[in-house]
């Protein structure tokens, strides 16, 4: 089964510049089912064989989409956000980085109630490897069809990670990017109770940052509910503190935003902390082993 | 990005909020010209981005590292008080002649605080502002709120010292409201901050326009942090604001381009500034030898922690994002070259967005534009590889190659020894 995407998946995407024609192409080739493109200006024409809309609305009703993908540049981004939920879509993943912060303050007030779940921005996507459903720019051939599901606010690490797991051997279940921003529609609590409750998923991996304190948040709901296996990492234990808020912005998260407090949080809540970000793959096969999930 | 002192009041007093009268100075004689304006009793201050200014101490170039060695090693320094005959960055005058003389003595030199770093920063220009008798002093700031997605307005009775202490100290002295952003800052926000910080009528009416001033702001100049600290109730009774502080969202800079002429570049760390003019964006100057190029935030910061495993230090922090262009690749290794602390450079690349391919091509042209005297160690993996490897293969250049993370911070360590 999987989480948010899977082979019922119908994919339509938002901005058809050159990055997201490119990363269509390589949807299509992993084995997604595309069925859109939007581009205000080209309606009627095709691209790389996939219809071409003005609007998401014209879109859903004429195509069925349920998902769609965002690269549309940053100051017209959280348009096309509020577009995709307008129109009912239940699942938006935005790709596009640098959306201005108050931008999200207003798109995450608009969802309030909505049906619509939004993944990222400034993320890499989501994927399921079993159904070959790739939402995203991830490249797909590092994935192995599988059991472990994993969580990250960066991207690049999501593929570290994978790739790490699959040359252990260990296959993912869905890889969900929540996107490096401050505010992002899916927080790390919210996909972990998503892989927690999917049947499918044996065991995750959450990749966090210095910063804020979604991770002990994270956390939190990892001491009360999860029983799976949760191997842990946290990035940036050697980053300079201070250099992207002022003081205000260290009273908010306080201590919670340093990767120590954050490794003690989850260690305290039962996750594995690897301090090693080389070692995610190897600490996740050894938790597994240790649970008699892999031999 | 960030802004000077007497930006940040200009912005804040074209939002509402009530500032303490004065103007920015970068002569003498305009110093003296504004305390005249001003009645003559002035305080005049250094207008640099760190904060510690009037416990800090202006310095010649020459003597910047002495000073901030002793403002950090010294138990009698350790709330960041120099001690000695030297002035600090923050001078009070009583008539324009001593205005002058305070500008004279401030312009020109290093000050060195606490916040400032070993080299200090050149002082260009200093706020000639009336004096206020304080009564009391306040701390108001409005912020974004990650976790909650929202404004969010902070208040505190404890003001005129570093928040961060009384957050540690006596963090129920904060108050925290937030604000709604479908309905905006309503009256309610203003009223509730001046009755928890004590303000009482006519005060609490000041309190409160002040308030909605600082949100207005705020939302004004997509501002991810706007602080005034301290805010004083004058011995008069007004209310108004004494220093400020105000940081930009860099997401938002493309719709004000009116506040990017504000931005200050020798407030900057000149090879950040060399790497933004070189279109790499995200560049970070460390302490360490060991230059990293990495796509990524998060596997930028993981890179530097394996160095660090390792038994090594980065250099600085790349992320090069999405490269669709070779010679960015090269502008990020000029950039790291500039350094003459790099002994070696590690390239780690997960090709998702970006190609392997381009950044393979770039690292071959950076050794032919480039005089590249380090070792680079190079992991590639993703998107491209088999056109990557083949275009490394075929250059025949010395590059080590790695394929494991541990493994290519240890190579780069490894190198960075030997060639040390």
């Amino acid at each position: 089964m999987a989480v948010l995407v899977d082979a019922n998946t119908r994919l339509m995407v938002q901005g058809i510049g050159t990055e997201g024609a490119n990363h269509m192409r390589r949807s299509i080739a992993y084995g997604t089912n595309v069925v859109a493109a939007i581009h205000p200006r080209r309606g009627g024409e095709q691209q790389d064989g996939i219809p071409i809309f003005t609007t998401v609305d014209e879109a859903v009703r004429t195509t069925g989409a349920n998902v769609t993908i965002i690269f549309v540049p940053a100051p017209f981004a959280a348009d096309a956000i509020l577009e995709a939920a307008a129109a009912g879509l239940p699942l938006i993943v935005c790709i596009t980085e640098g959306i201005p912060v108050l931008d999200m303050v207003k798109v995450k007030a608009a969802l309030q109630g909505s049906k619509s779940v939004l993944i990222g921005p400034n993320c890499p996507g989501v994927i399921t490897p079993g159904t070959k459903t790739r939402i995203g720019i991830m490249p797909g051939d590092i994935f192995l069809p599988g059991r472990v599901g994993v969580v990250s606010r960066s991207g690049t690490l999501v593929y570290e990670v994978v790739a790490q797991l699959t040359a252990e051997g260990i296959g993912q279940s869905t890889c969900i990017g929540v996107g490096g921003d401050p505010i992002i529609g899916t927080r790390q609590v919210e996909a972990i109770r998503m892989l927690n409750e999917d049947p499918d998923t044996d065991a995750i991996v959450m990749v966090g940052e210095i910063g804020g304190s979604a991770e002990q948040e994270a956390a939190a709901y990892i001491k009360e509910h999860v029983k799976k296996p949760v191997v842990a990492f946290i990035a940036g234990a050697t980053a300079p503190a201070g250099r992207r808020m002022g003081h205000a912005g260290a009273i908010i998260s306080g201590e919670d935003g340093k990767a120590e407090n954050k490794k003690a949080a989850l260690r305290a809540a039962g996750a594995i902390v690897s301090d090693s970000p080389a070692e995610i793959g190897s600490t996740m096969k050894k938790a597994l082993q240790d649970r008699g999930l892999l031999k | 990005m960030k802004l000077h002192e007497y930006q940040a009041r200009d912005l804040l007093a074209q939002n509402g909020v009530a500032v303490t009268g004065g103007r920015v100075a970068s002569t003498p004689a305009e110093a003296k010209a504004i305390a005249a304006e001003l009645g003559g009793k002035v305080v005049v201050k250094a207008q640099i981005h760190a904060g510690g200014r009037g416990k800090g101490r202006l310095v010649a170039e020459s003597e910047t590292a002495g000073m901030f060695h002793k403002l950090t090693t010294d138990p009698a320094n350790n709330s960041g008080q120099v001690k000695g005959d030297r002035i600090g960055g923050v001078r009070l005058a009583d008539t324009p002649e001593e205005a002058e003389q305070a500008a004279a003595a401030i312009l020109g030199k290093h000050l060195v605080s606490i916040q400032t770093g070993s080299e200090g920063k050149l002082v260009k220009n200093v706020l000639v502002a009336e004096q206020t008798d304080i009564a009391k002093e306040y701390y108001l700031a409005a912020i974004i709120d990650g976790m909650q997605s929202s404004a969010l307005i902070m208040a505190s009775a404890e003001g005129g010292q570093e928040i961060e202490v009384v957050a540690h100290t006596n963090p129920d002295a904060i108050v925290r409201v937030p604000v709604n952003p479908s309905a905006g800052f309503q009256p309610y926000v203003g009223r509730l901050l001046a009755a928890r910080l004590g303000f009482t009528g006519d005060q609490a009416d000041q309190f409160a326009k002040i308030t909605h001033g600082l949100y207005n702001t705020l939302v004004a100049t997509d501002a991810s942090l706007v602080e005034i600290n301290p805010l004083a109730l004058t011995t008069d009774g007004r209310v108004v604001a004494v220093d400020a502080k105000l940081t930009i969202d860099d997401n938002a800079l493309f719709r004000h381009k009116d506040l990017e002429a504000l931005r200050d570049k020798d407030e900057e760390d000149p090879l950040e500034i060399k790497a933004q003019e070189l279109g790499v964006a995200n560049f970070i100057k460390l302490d360490g030898n060991i230059g990293c190029v990495v796509n990524g935030a998060g596997l930028a910061m993981a890179t530097m922690d394996t160095i660090k495993l390792a038994g090594g230090e980065p250099a600085n922090f790349l992320d090069i994002g999405t490269v669709n262009d070779p010679q960015r690749v090269v502008s990020a290794l000029q950039v790291i070259l500039e350094d003459p602390s790099v002994k070696a450079i590690l390239v780690n690349i997960f090709g998702g967005m970006a190609r392997v391919d381009i950044i393979a091509q770039g690292v071959i042209d950076a050794h032919r534009q480039l005089k590249i005297d380090v070792p680079v160690v190079m992991r590639l993996i993703g998107t491209n590889l088999a056109e990557g490897e083949k275009l490394v293969e075929e250059s025949g250049l010395p590059l080590i190659r790695a394929s494991g993370l541990f493994e290519a911070a240890k190579k780069a360590v490894e190198a960075a020894g030997s060639a040390a």
